[in-house]
């Protein structure tokens, strides 16, 4: 049995999480290898839910699998697909079924994904969903019923350090921090120098926080996410780095650059755990982390 | 105020038009004429095409506001031309097609596309409003934050937010940040720190109606 997560984050150890992307399809095969890989190296495994907006095997489904192969499933759930009765149902089937960690998000707009015709839900936002859970945990829904049997959670959401201009971001995460948000995995985070500035702000209020590492599989994807990614900045330095890496190698390069900035985090005590997204690269999350001395 | 139309492609026109042979044409004189979707020069033009398509034109008008019930009499003044069509082509908004629907007996199909009900300046027209029920304009420095965040957030800006400009369309300004601003400017942050309870979707029953007395 893994550790809950939440016995985890309040244990003051260096928490480390990554995701896992559902697969587009029925086939579990790859995706039972990334779990049976990861589950005992880090402390919970996200399972993203249709994510950039795209139609995939539901996280729910893939919580479900993490936990059946005995790792610790934090379940991402986003506000894009389902209404709000939607979104308690799901929520009291996960925690019958020992789902007790979620991430709260309000999710990427359609037109990012690969069905852009299909409506936008967003009946409640991330805010709310923490909210709602909050009021799921009391014994009551959203309508203000009684629930035979209440749910318990640990609940978290996210938060874009590098957000342009950062201020109205910083409100929302105060907000988010009042709603009962226990931990938040930021954005993807390049500069060291940013996330202290953010950290400073952030350090003060009673919650866990991971910063966010995206693996870095190339110059090209660096100079991608700098241009078409919200709240993501990669420096100069960082992909100048990148493209100087040897012909096959840049990938060897991103793994040493994202396990490098895991250890400055870890040993400067910046926060309080990290979260890893190898997008489409899980396999090589084991590899980070060793080269992140961990 | 003006209802936003763009024209329908003409395959589109002549597909919804395939099983009548003639053809009544109706403008408007307001809107659709502002935006040329659907004023007399639109109406005279697809006139043209549809003949060119082998279409009759039974005959044509443009209504003052076809979205009035001025309606009901142009299309009694022109009734004996109406009764020679098998359907009437309107190039009004969706209020001027449905007011012909309510007051003829034949078929209105529309050829445009009616896309919202916005503010004009200048030559740019903006959706400002959603008409739902329960005004949240004043904690949120008079910017509607449910029209003009395409995810319609009453929290604060959502991850997608990019140095002031929207994920949706990064031509367009990210409500909230605009929000942010000219709260700051106001002096009246503190407004944004308070959380807001679900929208009420229920505000206004659909379909809306009001009656007075």
């Amino acid at each position: 049995m893994p550790t809950p997560f939440k016995e985890v984050l309040n244990s003051g150890k260096f928490v480390v999480t990554c995701e896992i992307a559902p697969p587009k399809g029925t086939n579990l095969e790859k995706v039972i290898h990334h779990i049976d890989l990861l589950k005992d190296k880090v402390d919970g495994l996200n399972a993203t839910d249709n994510q950039g907006s795209s139609m995939r095997y539901p996280s729910l489904g893939l919580c479900l699998l993490i936990k059946e192969r005995g790792g610790e499933p934090i379940l991402q759930m986003t506000c894009r697909d389902r209404n709000r009765l939607a979104l308690q149902s799901d929520l009291l089937f996960a925690y019958s079924r020992g789902i007790n960690n979620v991430l709260c998000l309000t999710g990427d707009a359609i037109t990012l994904g690969d069905h852009k015709q299909a409506k936008p839900v967003f009946d409640i936002d991330s805010l709310q969903l923490l909210r709602t859970i909050r009021t799921l945990e009391s014994g009551k829904d959203l309508g203000g019923n009684d629930l035979d049997g209440a749910p318990k959670f640990c609940a978290g959401a996210i938060v874009t350090p590098e957000a342009q201009p950062i201020e109205p971001q910083m409100i929302k995460f105060r907000k988010k921090v009042r709603a009962g948000a226990e931990f938040f995995q930021t954005q993807a985070v390049y500069d060291i120098g940013n996330l202290r500035n953010f950290m400073q702000a952030a350090r003060q209020y009673n919650t866990k926080i991971m910063a966010g590492i995206v693996l870095l599989t190339s110059a090209g994807m660096a100079r991608f996410m700098n241009a078409n990614v919200s709240g993501i900045f990669v420096p100069q330095a960082l992909i100048d780095e990148m493209s100087k890496a040897e012909k096959g190698k840049a990938l060897q390069k991103g793994i040493e650059i994202a396990g490098r900035m895991i250890k400055t985090i870890k040993d400067e005590k910046l926060c309080d755990g990290v979260h890893i997204m190898a997008i489409n690269k899980e396999e090589t999350v084991p590899d980070i982390l060793a080269a992140a001395g961990l | 105020m003006i209802s936003a139309t763009e024209q329908k492609p003409l395959e589109e026109i002549t597909q919804s038009l395939e099983k009548c042979k003639s053809v009544y044409l109706i403008g408007c004189g307001t809107c659709t004429t502002i935006l040329h979707t659907g004023g007399k020069a639109e109406v005279l033009a697809l006139k043209d095409k549809l003949e060119a398509a082998g279409k009759k034109i039974a005959g044509w008008m443009v209504i003052p506001t076809a979205c009035d019930e001025i309606t009901k009499y142009a299309l009694e003044s022109s009734e004996k031309e109406i009764q020679a069509a098998d359907c009437l082509l309107v190039t009004s908004c969706a209020y001027g097609v449905q007011r012909v629907s309510q007051w003829a007996d034949k078929p209105a199909i529309p050829a445009v596309n009616t896309l919202f009900i916005g503010k004009e300046d200048g030559d740019t027209y903006s959706e400002v409003c959603a008409q739902c029920g329960n005004c949240v304009l004043a904690w949120t420095g008079g910017i509607c934050p449910i029209t003009s965040c395409p995810k319609g957030l009453l929290e604060g800006p959502c991850g997608g937010t990019n140095k002031g400009k929207c994920e949706v369309d990064p031509t367009k300004d990210c409500a909230w940040t605009l929000i942010y601003k000219r709260l700051e400017q106001q002096g009246r942050l503190d407004l944004l720190e308070k959380e807001q309870p679900p929208r009420n979707y229920q505000a206004v029953v659909r379909p809306g109606r009001l009656i007075t007395k």
